[in-house]
């Protein structure tokens, strides 16, 4: 995951009880290429790169190549959730709900600027990154990414997921809130939304 | 200058302030407890005809001395004619001015607009709450002065207000009794809401 | 409501009531003949009740996220309550720290799906506070970049229907199409959506060879493409009863919600920004404006239908008149100095670092500047104090207004007219929740 989270101890599972072997790592390479190759996107689309989703959904760049063209707009069918476009605050509880519908394996691609990190706007409304809200797999930069950018971050989930492995149960493991209602401590939360470069200085003086 | 403004003072007399220019485009500042009758003049009288409400915007100036001004912005389909009409409020006192929802219906939701971003209230509006920021959003009114550009929590109190509102704060009052949906909601819910803490959040554990 | 019916049942041996209904024996008594019990019983009516449907805000067919409470009588949208503020990011404090020029690559992120568009609204609004005159190529320019976006901006909005109506290959076309135009924004701009392509005074570069050849081609195959989902769409069985008679809105009405763009002009009113308070020279060139006459969902899709069609016709216009020169106007406190000068000359090595560095400063007072944007008419109001960042930063945006006149449009229809007059006002909801 992006972030270090302590390791929580999942459902103990037969298979985590034996070792890798032979026959888990054939079962992996099937379980994972089956994966990988029909990744449902859950397309959480707010704002411009939704656009840019759109655009890589279409028949210029097209998303059906690797199997993600049938687009979930329902959860709980849903395999990545790929938060496209700025996330208010309003709509932090929506996304975090989404997640939480989703069934396991579920991954998260962040999909341009301001799902990564907030990225222009550093304000009174924005969440500075969706790994504040929910854990996130891969970031795709920029605004908006191309979609060549897109398709080399789902490129890089794909990866992920072909390098998983069922001996490690905890990689399923619900993403949980904290007696605070937050997924991470609050002061990696004020660590990671510091201000950088903007102004936010009306005049000079202040 | 829009041959308005001297229709105006001709009527309105002392309810009508300065007039002034800027880029091209006419302003003229009306007092408070006027603007309902100024705005149905300019709207109905047959000269005027200002009959399309353009905008609805309020301005705080960096100076704190200056009032706050309400921005109503009117055109004449007809006439092809621009009018600029500002009411200042005095921020020492309650900022309430006349709702124009009467007049024009697109009124409604750029003065709710207003009232989120500035904090002014609207006499007589059908359902003033907020619109762009949640309805129980508790760090006050975004785009004034004394607002810090980031807000007024630290950001890990903000993922927390957003995360953990109860499921009654998503919806208005109004919604919450549609079909009679008010008796079937939970027990706890329909507590909470007796007790008026509709978008309180539970107290934090000591972590 | 639920109404709540008494069944009485009478001594009877006939087994029917006075109104020839069965009468109804409680269990435990069928067996005796003749024998009925007198009893008020009350039974829940069936269908009574409305629900409330929550769409959104994350949902396939809000066009963004928009969310949609709906009471609904069955299948009978008896209101609808929209809520938006999920997509508010705060631009408008955001403005009031920013220089003027840094003001532009946010307004790409409004309406992001017409980014030029906005671009441009905003350097006139700032060009008419300050009272500068920009070049003729600049202005031509300028023309080229808001039909191309009108022109973007109704594909997604007809890709987006038809989608939401259950077509799903003009979604298709209308995407490809727009890769053409990102093509070309990309060539221009070097950015396929956010575009940030003006400056106070200017644009951010001229056009680059092959740019004037691109923009021709497109406007011969974009009719083409036209042609084939008018043909698809405009007189198809399914279209047309889902369109016809949905979403009416009288002229008054139209007037009376602030409406503006094809929504308004649907509904028989000839108000279009561009007719009426010209700008950019638009008075010069010549084309015309479709006014519907009914004002439901089926006007306003042949409204926008056209409105490209007429696009077309004003961008080979622009072309054609397209004269040389410079595109910045020759101010040095507005428009960066070549870099060649910059780099040579000390003068314009300060003017540079004070632009850069200071941002413009703009007199006192206040400007609102309207342009016809796709989506209706788009405002840019900019009160400033002296200094080189605004004091307010107002957008007057379309689609938000538009947008309230849904719950109007919206009673007494179906929940999947619901849809349709969703998808007929055209909204984005960068720009409504700003």
């Amino acid at each position: 995951m992006g972030l270090d989270q302590p390791k929580r101890t999942g459902t103990e599972s037969v298979v985590s009880s034996i070792s890798p072997n032979w026959v888990t790592t054939r079962l992996d390479f099937l379980i994972n290429w089956g994966r990988s190759n029909s990744l449902w996107p859950m397309p959480f689309g707010t704002a411009c790169c939704a656009i840019e989703f759109m655009a890589t959904a279409a028949s210029r760049y097209d998303l059906a190549r690797f199997g993600m063209e049938r687009m979930s707009f329902s959860p709980r069918q849903a395999d990545v959730l790929l938060c496209a476009g700025r996330l208010p605050f309003k709509l932090a509880s929506v996304i975090r709900r989404i997640y939480d519908q989703m069934p396991q394996p579920k991954w998260v691609i962040s999909m341009g600027a301001c799902a990564s990190t907030g990225g222009i706007f550093d304000n009174y409304a924005m969440v500075q990154g969706i790994d504040t809200v929910i854990p996130v797999d891969v970031y795709v930069p920029g605004c908006p990414p191309r979609p060549e950018g897109l398709l080399y971050g789902i490129l890089m989930l794909q990866k992920k997921v072909r390098g998983e492995t069922l001996a490690d149960s905890s990689l399923r493991d619900e993403d949980e809130l904290n007696r605070q209602g937050l997924r991470l401590p609050p002061s990696l939360v004020d660590e990671l939304s510091e201000p950088f470069g903007n102004s936010i200085h009306q005049t000079r003086s202040g | 200058m829009n041959p308005t403004v001297q229709a105006l003072r001709n009527k309105f007399q002392g309810a009508i302030g300065r007039g002034a220019v800027s880029c091209g485009d006419t302003i003229v500042y009306v007092k408070a407890a006027s603007l309902s009758e100024v705005m149905a003049f300019l709207k109905e009288w047959p000269d005027q005809e200002y009959n399309y409400l353009v905008d609805i915007t309020a301005v705080e100036y960096r100076d704190p001395e200056r009032p706050l001004e309400m921005v109503y912005e009117l055109f004449s389909l007809g006439r092809r004619a621009q009018l600029r009409v500002k009411v200042e409020l005095d921020k020492s006192e309650e900022l309430v001015v006349d709702s124009l929802v009467p007049l024009w219906n697109g009124a409604n939701w750029l003065e709710r607009e207003v009232f989120d971003m500035f904090g002014v209230r609207f006499a007589g509006h059908p359902d003033l709450r907020r619109i762009l920021m949640w309805e129980t959003y508790a760090e006050g009114h975004p785009l004034r002065k004394d607002f810090p550009l980031r807000g007024r929590f630290s950001r890990a109190e903000q993922v927390r207000q957003a995360l953990n509102a109860n499921p009654e704060a998503h919806y208005s009052m109004e919604e919450i009794s549609i079909a009679e949906a008010y008796h079937e909601i939970p027990a706890e819910m329909r507590e909470r809401l007796a007790r008026g803490e509709r978008g309180k959040l539970a107290e934090p554990e000591n972590s | 409501m639920g109404t709540k019916r008494t069944i009485e049942l009478e001594v009877a041996t006939s087994g029917v009531d006075a109104q020839g209904k069965a009468t109804r024996v409680p269990l435990g008594v069928a067996d005796q003949t003749g024998v009925g019990i007198l009893t008020d019983r009350e039974e829940p009516a069936l269908g009574g009740d409305h629900m409330l449907v929550n769409i959104g805000p994350q949902h396939p067919a809000t066009h963004g996220v928009l969310r949609l409470v709906v009471e609904l009588d069955g299948e009978v949208v008896v209101r609808v309550i929209p809520h938006i503020g999920y997509l508010h990011s705060g631009f408008e404090k955001l403005g009031e720290y920013r220089y003027y020029n840094q003001i532009v690559p946010l307004t790409d992120r409004m309406d992001y799906l017409a980014p030029m568009s906005n671009n441009v609204c905003l350097a006139l609004a700032v060009e008419k506070l300050m009272g500068i005159e920009i070049t003729e190529r600049c202005k031509v320019l300028r023309v080229i970049a808001c039909e191309l976006s009108r022109i973007i901006s109704h594909l997604v909005w007809l890709g987006t229907t038809s989608i939401d109506l259950g077509a799903f290959t003009p979604f298709l076309w209308c995407f490809q199409e727009r890769e053409r135009v990102y093509n070309l924004q990309e060539m221009w701009t070097g950015a396929r959506l956010t575009t940030s392509l003006t400056r106070v005074g200017g644009l951010m570069a001229d056009i680059p060879d092959g740019f004037t050849e691109g923009v021709r081609e497109f406007c011969a195959t974009l009719p083409k493409t036209m042609d084939e989902t008018d043909r698809l769409l405009t007189r198809s069985g399914i279209w047309c009863a889902r369109m016809q008679d949905i979403g009416i809105l009288t002229a008054e009405e139209a007037i009376n919600y602030s409406l503006s763009g094809p929504m308004l002009r649907a509904s028989g009113v000839p108000y279009d920004v561009r007719k009426d308070r010209p700008y950019l020279d638009y008075e010069t060139y010549d084309f015309e404006v479709p006014i519907g006459e009914k004002g439901d969902v089926y006007d306003r899709y042949l409204c926008r239908f056209e409105e490209m069609r007429q696009s077309v016709r004003i961008l080979e216009q622009a072309l054609d008149r397209l004269p040389d020169g410079p595109i910045n106007v020759d101010d040095s406190r507005v428009s960066l100095p070549p870099k060649s000068e910059a780099m040579n000359d000390m003068e314009a090595m300060i003017f540079h670092f004070k632009q850069v560095m200071e941002g413009i400063e703009t007199p006192v007072g206040e400007a609102y500047m309207p342009i016809e944007g796709p989506k209706g008419e788009l405002g840019y109001y900019f009160v400033s104090d002296g200094t080189a960042k605004p004091v307010r930063f107002r957008v007057r945006p379309p689609a938000f207004i538009n947008l309230a006149a849904l719950p109007k449009m919206a009673e007494g229809h179906l929940l999947s007219d619901l849809i349709a007059i969703n998808a007929s006002v055209d909204i984005v909801m960068g720009e409504v929740d700003r």
